[in-house]
């Protein structure tokens, strides 16, 4: 399985975090199509902590962490 | 240099009763801009850093920079800046709201307040005119009590500054307060204020705007076109901080493991979602604010058991949080609404509450001690309760926390598990899953602090460009550029949230318009340099020591415990000595060939 944790505006009409067969997903890429978030809303993505870039390879037991623009201090 | 000042300082000495106007030395203006620059420098040439910070020889600056009230974005901004009681060394904190830009409007660049009154006393500034006033009768009120009653006496228009009774008892953890929740949080300034006998400052003005000072309008007007376009466009200052402000963090730290929970003990707060700032929306957040002239609009307004607050930044709700290992959104909005009422630090506060609550679990803070709270990790009780105690402590205990955890752990013999930096509590980044932000942490020169140069924008957040925030190579650069930078924009008066979508050209093209001068990025950075350099120099007349720049211990020697950044420390023993290299430094001290490209040639030799 594949966790993949959404946050700030990507849980609108979507949730917060969901289990994906390992099988169904070779990249990020996949995951955002699954998700339908258009890739200009992603600004942080996350694999087990590590920052990465989207198209990265996935694979079974991994957390994927996918942020929009947010920021603070 | 022409525009944007009204080169007007007033010097109030409270233990005369002497109240003289000064004008300001255009000189210094341009060297030093204004605001936490200008204020340093001021303060080191008046020879306060040999000054006891809380005897009548310190000397406490609010000042103003020269955007300041001005149309640019995100303008409402002052400091003030003393000696810390905390550190002993420099202290600027900065604040919103609309206070800063009330004082400017009056007329004024800055107020140099010295000496101790006889009696509790207030300053009451209306335009040009300035008096001091008795304020017996306001001793002892919470901060939003004494800015309703002010303002019941001099009218809605006017604006309040106050202590409250944190700030009374000198608490070494007080904040300054304005406009009922905007803070000058950190380094204990409140203490100063309270030592000499000042509860608050109210400014009332004729002028809502500074237009009859601005050196050239229409190019202001372009440079502040310019600028907001930026920000209205830019995903963090458009949408991301005006939705969910800065409590967003939560979820983006916890996630990469550099949340740290229960005193650093470990970086990973598996209830981290119940504090974030998506959870602040869907329960207590009532809308979001905005300090003066700010499109932004970061700020939080939260429903507190009924009551309609101010509510809590990132950093409280982590301090509260994950730090004292609670989930209860409620207690830390409650935790937070109590330091603005007693006027605390709401990062010192609740870390030195996490410090106590390691000493509890080994041992060292006995339950006797506690005085029927004990100090149990997440117990919701204990922290509301210790904020309260905090703020005007009563007990040994109580008194020795509201000093900062770093007194209170080198008096129960461990000092390691005090997580500050000069005796200030360090911010909610683990510098050991975070290599640069350790650097800025370690170097601070107002000790353990986020807003000196705030790396976790490159290494967390991806702005302007993504770091990898596990390297160290680079990242001394990267530092010295932020600290100069965001000594740039304090100085001006600008608030350092604008950075995520502007940089240094725009901030030169706004100062450029508004005084007359003609700085390059380049030019810019170079003063922000000479700002940086000003303040380590009081600090070295202050008596620091290069050993002074260090992490605890816990951060180079234990590595994280578990998440994701298992096994990481800080590399800061290897980036120190490239930082001093970057900075021109040896053994944490200006070179005196620094010193002379800085044009600090006052300080060569000292």
């Amino acid at each position: 399985m594949i966790e993949v944790r959404l946050f700030a505006t990507l849980r609108k009409g979507r949730g917060k975090i969901f289990q994906l067969e390992a099988a169904a997903f070779s990249s990020g890429t996949q995951i955002l199509e699954y998700f339908n978030i258009p890739l200009d809303e992603v600004a942080i993505f996350l694999i087990n902590g590590f920052h990465a870039k989207p198209e990265s390879i996935v694979k079974d037991g991994d957390i994927v962490a996918i942020f929009p623009p947010v920021g603070g201090g | 240099m022409a525009g944007s000042y009204y080169e007007k300082i007033a010097r109030i000495n409270l233990t005369t009763g002497e109240i003289t106007t000064e004008k300001l030395d255009m000189e210094l203006a341009r060297k030093f801009i204004g605001g936490r620059g200008l204020g340093t420098k001021i303060l080191y040439d008046e020879g306060v850093a040999s000054a006891a910070p809380l005897s009548p020889e310190n000397k406490l600056i609010y000042i103003t920079g020269p955007m300041t009230g001005s149309a640019s974005p995100s303008s409402g901004r002052y400091m003030v800046v003393t000696k810390s009681p905390l550190t002993g060394m420099i202290a600027c904190s900065n604040s919103g709201g609309i206070w800063g830009a009330k004082l400017k409007y009056a007329g004024w660049d800055a107020l140099i307040v010295e000496g101790e009154a006889p009696d509790w006393t207030y300053i009451n500034i209306v335009d040009d005119k300035i008096e001091l006033l008795n304020a017996e009768k306001y001793f002892g009120m919470m901060s939003e009590e004494i800015d309703n009653a002010l303002k019941a006496v001099h009218g809605s228009n006017a604006s309040v500054l106050n202590i409250g009774p944190a700030g009374e008892n000198q608490v070494l953890l007080a904040a300054i307060m304005n406009d009922k929740d905007r803070a000058a949080g950190r380094s204990g300034v409140g203490a100063v204020m309270g030592s000499k006998k000042l509860k608050a400052i109210v400014v009332t003005a004729s002028r809502n705007n500074i237009a009859d000072i601005i050196y050239d309008v229409p190019a202001l007007k372009a440079a502040n076109m310019d600028c907001l376009k930026l920000i209205r466009e830019n995903g963090v200052t458009g949408q991301g901080l005006k939705t969910y402000g800065t409590a967003v963090l939560v979820n983006i730290v916890n996630n990469i493991g550099a949340f740290p929970t229960k005193n650093w003990q470990e970086s990973y707060y598996d209830k981290g979602d119940d504090i974030s700032g998506e959870t602040l929306v869907d329960t207590y957040l009532v809308k979001n604010s905005a300090c003066h002239r700010c499109p932004i609009a970061c700020g939080r307004v939260v429903n507190v058991n009924g009551k309609i607050v101010g509510g809590p930044e990132y950093e409280p709700l982590w301090a509260y949080g994950g730090n004292c290992g609670n989930n209860d959104l409620n207690t830390i909005d409650e935790a937070n609404m109590l330091c603005n009422e007693l006027g605390l630090d709401a990062i010192s506060v609740p870390c030195t509450i996490a410090a106590a609550m390691e000493l509890y679990q080994r041992g060292y803070i006995t339950e006797e001690e506690c005085d029927g709270v004990p100090l149990e990790w997440g117990s919701t009780r204990a922290l509301i309760e210790w904020t309260k105690r905090m703020g005007q402590p009563a007990s040994p205990l109580a008194r020795l926390m509201s000093s900062g955890s770093a007194r209170l752990c080198e008096y129960y013999g461990h000092p390691e598990y005090s997580m500050s930096v000069k005796k200030q509590e360090m911010p909610a980044y683990d510098a050991r899953g975070i290599q640069g932000i350790g650097i800025t942490y370690a170097t601070s020169n107002r000790g353990g602090c986020h807003v000196r140069g705030y790396m976790i924008s490159p290494e967390v957040l991806g702005l302007p460009q993504q770091l990898d925030r596990t390297v160290t190579e680079g990242k001394a650069f990267w530092a010295k550029t932020f600290q100069d930078l965001t000594a740039v924009i304090d100085s001006m008066g600008n608030c350092l949230f604008t950075s995520f979508a502007l940089g240094a050209p725009q901030y030169a093209a706004l100062l450029n318009a508004a005084t007359g001068t003609n700085y390059s990025p380049q030019e810019l950075l170079t003063v922000g340099d000479r700002i940086y350099n000003i303040e380590r120099m009081f600090n070295k007349a202050a008596g620091m020591k290069p050993e002074d720049d260090r992490l605890p211990k816990r951060l180079s020697e234990e590595p994280i415990s578990d998440g994701p950044s298992k096994g990481q420390v800080s590399q800061i023993k290897l980036t120190l000595p490239q930082y001093y290299e970057a900075r021109g430094w040896v053994n944490a001290f200006p070179t005196d060939e620094t010193l002379k490209k800085l044009e600090l040639d006052e300080c060569i030799g000292k």
